[in-house]
């Protein structure tokens, strides 16, 4: 039988590649956008396993927003990549320094 | 071993490996097209869960809407790959170590020591019959209408952000203005009629000459 540890382990191996993503895509911009939602899919998957396992509906409404809530993050997120590829002609992280910051 | 169990370790395979390869593809087309397969893989995983709805929508919101808007964006930008590529082995190591130690740290939790089937039995299957959408909608229009309508309007303001942000004005195109179009009046807007002086026949001998 498939126990509630095998997909939190599951869970747990997405998250840590989306963040071994991050570490390793550090200037696109898009691939950091991806591996954000690789993050978001392996929060959903133990939100869906705990829902399950527990016999709780409650997590699969949260898993519900939490879809609506990152579709709205991609559109605006590749919205703002476009109109910052119009005016600078790049994606890469490091030569978007105008703030200083 | 069972079919359920089977089912599970080949989407579990399918899915980690789809989101290896969305970490390390070179080019950003073949990264979307693996996250594709891992968000396929996982909703096949979510229906293992018996949550059926949900798994639906994964596929068609998450893998019809928003992965075809990246597969968009990422064929119209020309991004240059091998400049963002350059530093990738670079940061090998550290990424590596960081997501060894964070998922040793996860395991450590997470294992079956904590979460196995003693502490969480496996629940008895649904009757054939139960709804997973009719479960979700009792809840959603009842005990969460309040976020739900919170989600909608995130998700106008998500329209009306997006729009924005791209929306520009061409200068080099010729375009109509509608609000324009529909502001004229039959009378003046259309037939302007001009008073002038009669103009006086030119004799065509002085045409001639000033020719």
């Amino acid at each position: 039988m498939i126990a509630l540890s095998d997909y939190l382990i599951l869970a747990a191996g997405l998250f840590m590649l989306a963040v071994a993503g991050i570490f390793l895509n550090r200037k696109n911009v898009i691939l950091l956008l991806m591996c954000i939602e690789l993050m978001l899919l392996a929060v959903n998957m133990n939100f869906v396993a705990f829902s399950h396992f527990m016999g709780d509906m409650t997590g699969q409404v949260v898993v519900f927003f939490i879809l609506t809530v990152a579709a709205a993050e991609a559109a605006i997120g590749l919205a703002i990549l476009v109109v910052l590829f119009r005016n600078r002609r790049t994606i890469n992280v490091q030569d978007l320094n105008s703030l200083r910051g | 071993m069972g079919f359920e169990k089977f089912l599970f370790y080949v989407l579990a395979a399918i899915t980690l490996v789809a989101a290896g390869m969305v970490i390390t593809r070179r080019n950003p087309v073949h990264a979307v097209l693996y996250l594709v397969l891992a968000f396929i893989s996982s909703a096949g995983l979510w229906v293992l869960l018996e949550a059926e709805f949900l798994g639906i929508v994964l596929i068609l919101v998450y893998v019809g809407a928003v992965m075809v808007l990246f597969l968009f964006v990422v064929m119209m930008l020309d991004v240059d790959i091998a400049t963002l590529r350059a530093e990738f082995i670079r940061y090998l190591p550290l990424g590596v170590l960081i997501a060894v130690v964070l998922a040793l740290e996860i395991f450590l939790i997470v294992g079956p020591a904590n979460f196995g089937l003693e502490h969480f039995p496996k629940p008895a299957p649904l009757a054939p019959e139960a709804s997973n959408t009719e479960a979700l909608g009792l809840l959603l229009y009842t005990l969460y209408v309040y976020p739900f309508e919170i989600a909608a309007v995130i998700l106008l303001v998500a329209i009306v952000a997006a729009i924005r942000l791209t929306l520009r004005r061409r200068s080099d195109c010729k375009y109509l203005s509608p609000e324009q179009q529909v502001k004229v009046k039959k009378g003046p807007d259309r037939i302007r009629l001009v008073k002038m002086p009669v103009e006086r026949a030119i004799p065509a001998t002085s045409r001639e000459t000033s020719e």
